[in-house]
C-alpha cells in the first residue's frame, strides 16, 4: 500500500508552499509537497530582484527572500513533508501519484486530495517562428536568468531582447549590471507587456531603447548569432516592408510569454480553459475533477507572486477541508463569463452554498484603457461595479466579491466586463 | 521661475501609480497621483536625488550553489548602482551564509550595506 496523505501537492514553488501552509492551517494533518528541482522555492530562487511580497507579506522582498519566507512557514511543521529532486510522472483519477527520485526510485503515494501547482514555462523560439538559421546564442530570458543568477555564466555580451514581458525587462537590467551591452528591447505589441516600474527601472535607467510595434524578422549568424533584422509592424502585427533595420548582437533573449505547464492535468482529463491554458476552476480552485485543486501559474499566468500565494492559500484551504469531509454543500453553480474587454476571469465558475460565499476574482483585460468601470452583471442587473483608473493586459485585476453579492447570483451565469465611461 | 509639471511612474511597488510632480524652479513643490506615502517620497527623491535598490550576486565558496544572491539593504544613489554592481563582481564569500548577513558593509561609502538575500548552506 502506498502511503496516504490528506493533501499531495505537485510542485514546491510559491504556489505549492503557500498551499501547503494553508492546508496545515486548515486542519490537514498529513501534507506532502513534491518538487522536481534540487531545492524548494521554484522560479523565485533565480528571480534575485526585489519587488516581491508587498501585498502578501507586507514587506518588500527579493525572490529568494520571498521563497525563504514561504519555506520558513512550513519548515518546522511535522504535518508538512517536502521532497526535492522528485519528479511526478503520473497522477491518476483515484489520486495516486507516481513519482521518481534518485534516492527512492519509482514509487506511489496516495492523496485524499491533490493540488496541482506546477507553475508555467516559457514560450520558446519554436512558438514564435522567427526565421533564420540555428546559431548559438538564442536563449529564453528565464534560462539566461538561471545561468546568470544561479550558475554563474553570462550567455553573451551584446544582447537584444525580444518581448517586453517582465522577465525580459528584468534581464535587460541584470545583463547591464553584469557589464553586458543591451542593444534594444523589441516588442510586437503597441504597448509593453511588463509592469511599468520595470520599464522605468530596467530600460529607461540604462538608456535601453524599447521598440514598440516592432518585431524581429530575421536572426543572422551561422555558428553564433551576429545580429537581427528588426521591422515595424502594422496593426495586424505584420512586418511593414521597407522599415527594416539591423542590430548587431551576439545574443538574443526571448521574453515572449509563459504557458501554464499542464501535461499532468491534461493526461488526467482535467478541463482546461482555451485562453488561460490552465484548468477551469471554481472559487475554491477545484478543477473539473472532484478532489483535484490547482493554483498559481498553472491556472493562469500571474504577474505578482503575491497573488499566486493568495490563490494557493485558497486552494490549500479547500483541499484541506475536502480531505476532512468539511466542504460546504454546494447549492448551485454559476458560470462567470468574461465579456466586453475582459479577456479572462479566474475562477470561471462559482460553486455556491446557500447564502452565497465570498469569492475573489482575478481578471485580465484585452487592451489598455483608462477610467473604466468593471461590472459584474446578472442579465442586465449590475451586481457590483468598480471604478478603475488604469487597466492594462499586463496587470491582473483582483476583485473581492462578498457573500452578500454572490447570494444574489440565482441564475446560471453572470458576466464580468468593462463599461467604458461616457465622455 | 516658472512652475513645471513632470509626469512619472512610481516604481516603489508593482502598482506603478502615475505621479504628477509640480516643480518650481527645479525645486519639488507637490505631488499628486500617489496611492500611498511611499509614492510621495519617491517623487521627491526622483526629482532631487534619484535612488534605486541594487540586486546582484556574489561568488560563494563551499556553498550548495556557486552564487549567492544579494540586495542593498536600502535604496542607494542611482548614479552609484553600476559601480557597486561592478565592485560586487570581485567579491567572494564563504558558506554557510544566512539571509540578512552583511556581505559588503557601506559599499562605495554610500552608507548602504549589501546583504545576503537567502540562506546558503555549505555543500555536504
Ligand atoms: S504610490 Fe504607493 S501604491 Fe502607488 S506605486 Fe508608489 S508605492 Fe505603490
Amino acid at each position: 500500500m502506498s502511503e496516504l496523505y490528506d493533501v499531495v501537492i505537485v510542485g514546491g514553488g510559491p504556489a505549492g508552499l503557500s498551499a501547503a501552509y494553508s492546508a496545515y492551517k486548515n486542519g490537514a494533518k498529513k501534507i506532502l509537497v513534491l518538487e522536481r528541482d534540487r531545492e524548494l522555492g521554484g522560479i523565485l530562487q533565480q528571480c534575485i530582484h526585489n519587488g516581491f511580497g508587498l501585498h502578501h507579506f507586507k514587506e518588500e522582498l527579493t525572490g529568494p527572500g520571498y521563497a525563504g519566507r514561504c519555506i520558513g512557514l512550513i519548515k518546522d511543521k511535522p504535518e508538512v513533508e517536502t521532497r526535492v529532486d522528485t519528479m511526478v510522472l503520473e497522477v491518476h483519477e483515484d489520486k495516486t501519484v507516481l513519482a521518481v527520485s534518485p534516492t527512492k526510485g519509482i514509487y506511489t503515494v496516495q492523496g485524499k486530495t491533490v493540488i496541482l501547482t506546477m507553475g508555467c514555462r516559457e514560450r520558446t523560439r519554436g512558438a514564435i517562428r522567427t526565421p533564420g538559421g540555428r546559431p548559438a546564442g538564442i536563449f529564453t530570458a528565464g534560462a539566461a536568468q538561471r545561468m546568470v543568477n544561479m550558475e554563474g555564466y553570462l550567455p553573451g555580451k551584446k544582447i537584444v531582447i525580444l518581448g517586453s514581458g517582465d522577465i525580459g525587462l528584468i534581464m535587460a537590467r541584470r545583463m547591464s549590471l553584469e557589464g553586458c551591452k543591451v542593444m534594444a528591447d523589441i516588442e510586437i505589441c503597441p504597448f509593453s507587456n511588463g509592469l511599468t516600474r520595470n520599464i522605468v527601472q530596467c530600460l529607461n535607467d540604462y538608456n535601453i531603447p524599447l521598440y514598440l510595434a516592432h518585431t524581429i524578422t530575421r536572426i543572422h549568424g551561422k555558428d553564433r548569432v551576429t545580429g537581427v533584422t528588426v521591422a515595424k509592424v502594422d496593426n495586424k502585427m505584420q512586418p511593414i516592408p521597407g522599415t527594416e533595420f539591423d542590430i548587431e548582437c551576439d545574443t538574443l533573449l526571448l521574453s515572449v510569454g509563459l504557458i501554464p505547464e499542464n501535461e499532468l492535468s491534461r493526461s488526467l482529463g482535467i478541463k482546461l480553459h482555451r485562453l488561460t491554458n490552465g484548468p477551469i476552476v471554481d472559487q475554491h480552485r477545484e478543477t473539473s475533477l472532484p478532489g483535484f485543486y490547482a493554483a498559481g501559474n498553472v491556472v493562469h499566468v500571474h504577474d505578482l507572486v503575491d497573488f499566486v500565494s493568495d490563490e494557493a492559500e485558497i486552494a490549500g484551504k479547500f483541499a484541506a477541508l475536502d480531505a476532512q469531509g468539511k466542504l460546504p454543500a454546494v447549492q448551485h453553480d454559476v458560470a462567470v463569463e468574461a465579456v466586453n474587454g475582459v479577456r479572462t476571469c479566474v475562477p470561471q465558475h462559482l460553486s455556491l452554498p446557500e447564502g452565497g460565499e465570498g469569492a475573489r476574482l482575478f481578471m485580465r483585460v484585452s487592451a489598455p484603457a483608462r477610467k473604466v468601470t468593471l461590472e459584474i452583471k446578472q442579465g442586465d442587473e449590475v451586481l457590483l461595479s468598480r471604478m478603475l483608473p488604469v487597466v492594462k493586459p499586463s496587470e491582473m485585476i483582483a476583485v473581492e466579491v462578498p457573500a452578500a453579492i454572490t447570494a444574489k447570483m440565482t441564475g446560471s451565469s453572470v458576466t464580468v466586463g468593462l463599461k467604458q465611461k461616457e465622455a | 521661475m516658472a512652475t513645471e509639471k513632470r509626469v512619472m511612474n512610481c516604481i516603489m511597488c508593482p502598482m506603478g501609480c502615475e505621479l504628477t510632480v509640480t516643480l518650481d524652479g527645479g525645486k519639488f513643490v507637490s505631488v499628486t497621483g500617489n496611492t500611498c506615502p511611499r509614492g510621495a517620497k519617491y517623487a521627491q527623491d526622483e526629482v532631487t536625488a534619484p535612488k534605486r535598490m541594487l540586486t546582484s550576486t556574489v561568488r560563494i565558496k563551499g556553498g550548495f550553489l556557486p552564487l549567492l544572491p544579494v540586495v542593498s539593504k536600502t535604496v542607494m544613489p542611482k548614479g552609484k548602482v553600476l559601480e557597486a554592481a561592478r565592485a560586487l563582481r570581485s567579491v567572494e564569500v564563504q558558506a554557510p551564509v544566512k539571509a540578512g548577513d552583511v556581505v559588503v558593509a557601506d559599499i562605495l561609502g554610500t552608507g548602504v550595506d549589501i546583504i545576503a538575500s537567502r540562506n546558503m548552506a555549505a555543500k555536504n
